[in-house]
């Protein structure tokens, strides 16, 4: 983690960790150098193996600027020109243009296997026995789905919070709230999918995931796309990597179960 | 120190109610307004050593030399460029002949020799903060100040390390950590010294930080003491000392029992902005931020002791009142503000109040002596509250603007920046106004809006700021306390974000977003002079008297902060969500200025 802070720091002034390649441009990818299974500096993330993919595709190589995906990390890094691409953003972000989503996730309940809880909805009576952990952010008015979902039912003294940000000198700061449910800390969490998949099989204690039902709370939604990312008017980058993710389907699925990534099915491409 | 400390006390019982002597013969003018009350200000020895200019912070100088006829062949005197380019927020201190100016990130820490011509760098000290503060913490790189004391100057630094730089030689003589950037913990605030204590606050309430004010020796920087904002009454230094006005605040161990679960534990209540000195009382004043990170509705409760003011024992920290203006924050209305220590003429009697002008809109005035409200008028445009409940000591909500996530509601005004943010008002003893630099913002609370962040997806209302009515986005108002009415204001098109200050010749000074730094008449609001700066001014201006006895005005440029991310930060103005939807009602900022910081130093011919 100290050389990734280092890193960090040099990511101010330039990209670090540049590995270029002599007949094609490298892949220029902004990346969190410290968010597993996301990605991290070592390169052991699905979606440092998703760009590995898409360069070798383009005959090419990756070159990281690595950044915290905090607030800001849009504007300082593909918006400021430090690279081209970011591989994991919701579909339709704001401020930049995605590609077709290449995998839709849900957030998840996960509990210890031997409490035998299955919870699969907000509704569960269980809900308001039990200690809940969420994910919390922070933001002015806005707050992870299930944190909504659950105070919109009143369901608010037995919540328990763990901060997204987590503690950024820790491996993977996001990741706490799973191994609180290994630990006995909570009983249930909900969390984002991906991160649950991942850091649940890592955990000695044998844990449940179970997909949020339904996918849309109310208006709230659980789930969500997730595409690529290039700068708005970057079209022909765009179509690059939208006939990328095509062809690359199935090797992308395979990345993604590698990494017990829970997905839920993908809308129909095209839309 | 005990010696200088009966000094200081004797000064303060005798400017009470004095006009200044010096005065008498340059200004023949009766004091324009009957309501005039009397600062709690020391003897003005023509330096400048702390933000709030003493410890009442009033903002107010005795200094008359330049007068409002003389002001207008005022002139730039020193121009020095810090280097750096975010917000400049903090104010100029003046010392023995120097001057010292602490940076936004990486705070560095200027000595200028004002006995030379053109004032040159003494020395520089560089606490070299980590990079990473920037990225990794949360949004803001700015400084609000330092502060002089016992031949020190103490600053924070973004990374959360408070430190002793000797004045003289620029060595430092020790450094705290108070806090780990890698959690989200920054520092911000201008530190505070009351007797052999500086006192230092957080920042960070939106990534679930918890607040606190830590009291640092002043000798070797050792932690004396440290209130918390929310948890057990241990936690919050409520004892049995405690006896705060209203019912609402009176109970056992209320920073967890107004909470659900154990939120507390991540229930922000931050402590960026202001504090205040009473000797005679021996208590300090400060305010705490917003809660957080949850919303609202994940808070059902009082939320204490979140976006509210404590008074407590300088020596020992113990609670000794509470004011909770934002029971159960909606608005991100953080309560960080100064308090200003005036004696005013109430109700046929003296009273020693302190004045708010507070994010909410309301100008509370408050018995420091027993924390209650004696008054609190609007003094912006205010729809977020149907008013303040006095007999209670609470706002009266209005449903109908509470936000709820999914429904958009419009028009909440004040917006999130509040009626005035944590830029500094200051008093004048001589006509009796305080001299608020505020916002004229509203915001409306719009639709579901999806976002991630550390690789996870979520969901907020999207918020968007724009002028309120009128269309002008910031004013200078002259609000009397006594009589409880603006005498006179100033609309400009940006928000007023920086500090003012005001003299002894009724002249008051302050800057705007788009870079005038103004010259004002305190009595009437008649603009005397104004000066184009190089970038627009969220500083703190200040005035002194130079090493040549002469008076000067100085004031550090540079735009940023919150309200000027749009150009410091390079934010773009299509995102109007950006800032936290400050960025929609900043689009035309980046035409008025550009961003770069400089300190500027004006005097007469």
């Amino acid at each position: 983690m100290r050389l990734a802070a280092l890193c960090l720091v040099l990511a101010i002034g330039a990209g670090c960790a540049r590995a270029v390649t002599a007949a094609q441009p490298p892949l220029r990818v902004c990346s969190d150098p410290n968010n597993l299974p996301f990605s991290n500096q070592q390169q052991q993330g699905f979606e440092n193996r998703i760009a590995d993919l898409l360069a070798r595709d383009l005959g090419t190589t990756v070159e990281y600027t690595w950044w915290a995906q905090r607030r800001g990390f849009l504007r300082n890094t593909l918006l400021a020109g430090l690279c081209d691409v970011v591989i994991g953003l919701p579909r339709n972000v704001e401020m930049a243009t995605t590609t077709q989503p290449y995998y839709r996730s849900t957030y998840v309940f996960v509990t210890r296997k031997a409490r035998g809880l299955h919870i699969r909805s907000f509704d569960d009576a269980a809900l308001r026995q039990l200690r809940v952990g969420v994910q919390v952010i922070g933001d002015d008015g806005a707050n992870s789905p299930p944190a909504h979902a659950l105070s919109r039912r009143g369901i608010v003294n037995n919540l328990i919070g763990y901060s997204v940000y987590g503690d950024y000198a820790a491996d993977s700061p996001p990741s706490r709230i799973v191994a609180a449910v290994a630990s006995g800390e909570v009983d249930v969490a909900a969390v984002w999918g991906p991160l649950a998949g991942y850091f649940a099989a890592e955990q000695r204690e044998p844990l449940d995931i179970v997909p949020v039902s339904p996918q849309i709370d109310g208006r709230l939604p659980q789930a969500f796309d997730l595409s690529m990312a290039v700068r708005r008017n970057d079209t022909a980058r765009l179509a690059v990597l939208n006939q990328f993710l095509q062809r690359h389907r199935a090797d992308i699925n395979r990345i993604l179960d590698i990494y017990h990534v829970p997905r839920a099915s993908l809308p129909e491409v095209g839309t | 120190m005990r010696a200088i400390l009966v000094v200081i006390l004797a000064a303060f019982i005798a400017s009470c109610g004095r006009i200044d002597a010096a005065n008498r013969n340059r200004e023949a003018t009766p004091p324009p307004s009957p309501s005039r009350g009397s600062a709690a200000t020391a003897a003005d020895t023509g330096d400048w050593i702390r933000p709030g200019k003493d410890e009442a912070s009033t903002r107010f100088s005795d200094l008359n030399q330049i007068t409002r006829d003389s002001v207008r062949q005022l002139g730039a005197k020193v121009i020095f460029s810090t280097g750096y380019l975010r917000g400049h927020e903090a104010p100029p201190l003046v010392v023995n002949g120097t001057m010292y100016i602490v940076t936004p990130f990486p705070n560095v820490l200027y000595a200028l020799d004002l006995t030379k011509p053109g004032a040159p760098v003494k020395w520089k000290f560089d606490p070299k903060p980590l990079a990473a503060a920037q990225g990794v913490a949360c949004c803001d790189v700015v400084n609000r100040g330092a502060v002089y004391a016992d031949g020190a100057v103490f600053f924070n630094t973004l990374d959360n390390r408070t430190v002793a730089v000797d004045a003289a030689t620029g060595k430092p003589r020790w450094i705290t950590k108070l806090g780990d950037i890698n959690r989200g913990q920054t520092m911000t605030m201008a530190p505070f010294v009351a007797k052999d204590k500086v006192l230092v606050g957080n920042s960070g309430g939106e990534m679930g930080v918890r607040g606190w004010l830590t009291a640092l020796r002043i000798s070797d920087g050792e932690i004396a003491w440290r209130a918390y904002s929310t948890g057990p009454d241990t936690d919050v230094l409520i004892g049995p000392r405690f006896k705060p006005f209203y019912a609402h605040s009176k109970g056992v161990d209320l920073g967890i029992h107004t909470w659900p679960g154990e939120a507390w534990k991540q229930g922000g209540g931050t402590t960026w902005g202001w504090i205040s000195y009473d000797p005679a009382l021996n208590l300090i004043y400060y305010g705490t931020g917003n809660p957080g990170p949850w919303n609202h509705e994940q808070r059902p409760g009082d939320n204490k002791w979140t976006s509210g003011l404590f008074a407590r024992d300088a020596d020992t920290g113990e609670a000794v009142w509470f004011y909770h203006t934002g029971p159960h924050d909606l608005f991100d209305y953080d309560d960080i503000n100064e308090s200003v220590l005036v004696d005013l003429p109430i109700g046929g009697t003296t009273r020693k109040v302190l004045l708010r002008p507070n994010r909410d809109g309301y100008l509370y005035v408050i018995d420091r002596t027993t924390g209650e409200a004696l008054s609190a008028d609007p003094f912006v445009h205010v729809t977020s509250t149907k008013g303040i409940d006095l007999q209670k000591g609470r706002p009266i909500e209005d449903e109908s603007k509470k936000p709820v996530l999914g429904k958009v509601i419009h028009e909440i005004c004040p917006a999130a920046p509040g009626g005035k943010d944590w830029q500094p008002s200051a008093y004048s003893p001589r006509t009796g106004y305080l001299y608020i630099p505020a916002n004229n913002l509203c915001m409306d609370f719009e639709a579901l809006e999806a976002n991630y962040i550390a690789g996870t997806p979520f969901v907020g209302a999207n918020v968007r700021m724009y002028a309120g009515p009128g269309g002008y986005r910031g004013e200078l108002i002259a609000w009397d306390p006594v009589a409880r009415r603006k005498a006179w204001s100033i609309k400009e098109p940006f928000p007023v974000w920086s500090g003012v200050v005001v003299t002894g010749a009724d002249v008051a000074f302050y800057g705007t977003m788009d870079g005038w730094f103004k010259a004002i008449d305190a009595k009437t609001g008649e603009l005397l002079w104004r000066f184009k700066t190089g970038s627009g001014i969220v500083g703190q201006p200040i005035t002194y008297r130079g090493p040549d006895g002469r008076q000067y005005v100085a004031v550090l440029a540079g735009v940023g902060g919150w309200s000027g991310a749009v150009v410091a930060g390079e934010l773009d103005t299509r995102d109007a969500t950006a800032a936290l939807g400050f960025v929609n009602a900043m689009t035309d900022l980046p035409q008025a200025t550009s961003k770069g910081g400089s300190l500027y130093i004006f005097g007469l011919p």
